[in-house]
């Protein structure tokens, strides 16, 4: 925040002109996170006047993600071993998905509601509003109950970490917080692609949920499991493979089931921001469609 | 930090103060003639807006049909005015709102609102215009109502000292003291409509529009919100621009009055003047001594109703009222008489009817 000052100050003594510079001049990314701070903040402090429901939901979403995890370790009673990977392997792939698939949903996890604000009509009145449309629809009703998720897949990240027996090189130790957060961007540009579909078809919070809690799910199990054609869908058309499973390969060693060169599991971060640049320009031709057809 | 940042507001606001004193000497400056055109402050000239509506015809079939919701819509209005628009269903009215606020692009023709092209500048626009949508909204629904506030002072960037000015002054005005504190949810539509004003015009809008503000409401609240925004418009020299379905809405507040039907504009002006374009007619009723048969009176005037003594007379209303009772009164025993004023949801109902069949 006090970065975000100082860049104002610096805009308005460099707009000598003046007269119209009420107008912030920064650029829309900076109003963009601003304006969801803003909103995100006011849902925070809201959630936090109703502390015991809060903890409550908070843990109702830790219990329930955590099943997940239980199912797991029920197929690990029966058999040593999926597709080759052992149990804290899988833990490992699955901290890593969880934890970047729980950063996304808490932070613009409300963007499944856009279609039903298109249908009601009350995306008007965000739009009547100074700031980015896209902030206000995901900083809206900013659930901080979701951390139950991020902490559930810390906790089994955690895990993994520990019981791994793994030669940690500078690499691949960096190589753990980069996945994380490039797998949440990759993750939020999925919920974003999702809420631009919207636009067009606002029933369409159902396909997304296939790609959002439907690759969540894929990505806790090792790619050796699944058919080469789903692997190379989730390589190269929609970039999941880049949160966990190309980075973890390197990570714990393990062939990837696709003939990829070897640095492609630093790439993580270059996938993000691919994804999220292409999700952008979808946002904003949905919003445009949106605002020559009014529905 | 806070710091900075309210000093940034501060000088933000002197600057918004000085460039509010260009503009007044720019209209003064109109005035007088010297800046031809300067005083529109919403301009639209020949404004069109067309949809691609589809269709289910059958099974996979499809029918795409264009309907033109605005159709070479031209009209301006000035700094201060207040200015009724009204339209049947689907006439276009929310549809021209939508495109004065930003959210609609036009399809053709050209738009501006403070000078700014809506549809390119929607956020530089949303600092200088207030829009309450009657049927929905503008607040946080789970939020007490002064979170909803707090957001719009950061949001906007409304220096604090005016924040609090512009929000006393609504609490006070539109009775919200008590409803602060309580969940938008909760709130009564008349409740939540005074709610949504206030949050529309905390950041000193120069333009407020309003779709529909006393839709669904009762008398006592009708009344006011009409009052509040009369002294809006009269203290502070707020633009005003509100369609509504009710024309107590428009009797009471608007000088002017623009009419609009299938995207285009039917009647522009002040409302007396819909009485003649609608060539509507007042009544005469007349109390007589005893039962009579029909006044024989004077052309354009005839009797239209008896009953018992009392007859009704219809003349057209831009006529004068004084020459027919002298007529009548020297003929027949008169005990008493008023004269009716033509009821305008009439006048406009027979408008769009014309305008049906037409």
């Amino acid at each position: 925040m006090a970065e975000t000052a100082h860049v104002t100050g610096a805009a308005d003594e460099a707009d000598p002109a003046g007269g119209i510079s009420w107008e912030p001049r920064r650029g829309r990314l900076g109003e963009g996170l601003r304006a969801y701070g803003l909103i995100a903040g006011m849902w925070i402090r809201s959630t936090m006047a109703y502390r015991t429901s809060f903890l409550l939901t908070a843990f109702g979403n830790f219990a329930m993600t955590a099943l997940d995890f239980v199912a797991i370790l029920l197929m690990f009673s029966r058999v040593d071993a999926l597709g080759g990977w052992s149990l804290p392997e899988v833990a490992f792939l699955y901290g890593l998905s969880g934890v970047s698939f729980g950063l996304a949903d808490l932070a613009i996890g409300s963007m499944e509601r856009l279609g039903q604000r298109v249908r009601d009509g009350t995306l008007d009145t965000l739009l009547v509003r100074p700031v980015p449309v896209l902030a206000q629809v995901a900083g809206d009703r900013f659930g901080l109950r979701r951390l139950g998720r991020v902490a559930q897949g810390l906790l089994v990240l955690g895990y993994a970490l520990v019981v791994l027996d793994v030669d940690w090189t500078v690499a691949k130790v960096l190589l753990v917080p980069v996945a994380l957060l490039s797998g949440a961007g990759i993750f939020c540009a999925v919920f974003v692609a999702a809420g631009a579909f919207q636009f067009a078809a606002q029933d369409a919070s159902e396909v997304a949920n296939a790609f959002t809690y439907g690759g969540t799910t894929m990505l806790q199990y090792p790619p050796a499991v699944f058919a080469l054609d789903l692997v190379r869908g989730a390589t190269f058309v929609v970039p999941l493979a880049f949160v966990n499973w190309l980075p973890a390969g390197y990570v714990l060693d393990r062939p990837y089931p696709l003939d990829l060169p070897g640095w492609v599991a630093f790439t993580p971060p270059l996938a993000a921001a691919a994804c999220c640049a292409l999700a952008g320009l979808a946002w904003r031709a949905g919003l445009r469609s949106y605002r020559s057809t009014g529905s | 930090m806070a710091e900075s940042e309210t000093e940034t507001d501060t000088e933000r606001e002197r600057e918004t103060e000085r460039e509010r004193e260009a503009g007044a000497e720019t209209a003064a400056g109109a005035e007088t003639g010297a800046v031809p055109g300067a005083r529109a402050f919403i301009e639209l000239d020949g404004v069109e807006k067309v949809f691609d509506v589809r269709r289910r015809t059958g099974f996979l079939r499809r029918e795409r049909r264009q309907v033109r919701a605005v159709d070479g819509l031209s009209f301006t209005v000035s700094r201060g005015e207040m200015v009724g628009y009204i339209g049947p269903n689907g006439a276009g009215k929310s549809t021209t709102i939508k495109m004065l606020t930003g959210i609609l692009t036009p399809s053709g023709g050209r738009l501006r609102v403070a000078g700014i092209d809506p549809s390119r500048e929607r956020t530089r626009l949303a600092h200088r215009i207030g829009v309450v949508f009657g049927q929905r909204t503008t607040l946080w629904w789970d939020l007490p109502l002064i979170d909803s506030y707090r957001l719009m002072h950061r949001m906007y960037r409304i220096p604090d000292a005016r924040y609090r000015e512009n929000l006393d002054r609504c609490v006070e005005l539109l009775q919200l003291g008590e409803l602060l504190d309580v969940p938008v949810r909760q709130l009564s539509l008349g409740q939540r409509m005074r709610g949504d004003i206030a949050a529309a015009l905390l950041h000193d809008p120069d333009v407020l529009y309003l779709d529909e503000p006393t839709i669904g409401l009762d008398v006592v609240s009708k009344a006011k919100v009409r009052g509040f925004l009369r002294d809006l418009n009269a203290e502070r020299g707020t633009t005003v621009l509100l369609t509504t379905h009710d024309l107590q809405d428009i009797e009471q507040l608007c000088s002017r009055v623009m009419v609009i039907d299938h995207g285009r504009l039917m009647y522009d002006g002040p409302l007396d003047g819909l009485h003649e374009a609608g060539e509507s007619e007042r009544t005469l009723v007349v109390d007589l001594e005893r039962e009579l048969p029909p006044i024989e009176a004077p052309e354009p005037a005839r009797v239209v109703r008896v009953e018992g003594p009392r007859q009704w007379l219809a003349f057209p209303a831009s006529a004068s009222a004084a020459g027919l009772v002298a007529r009548v009164a020297e003929r027949y025993p008169l005990v008493d008489l008023s004269v009716r004023e033509p009821d305008i949801e009439a006048v406009i109902a027979r408008m769009y009817a014309e305008r049906a069949g037409a």
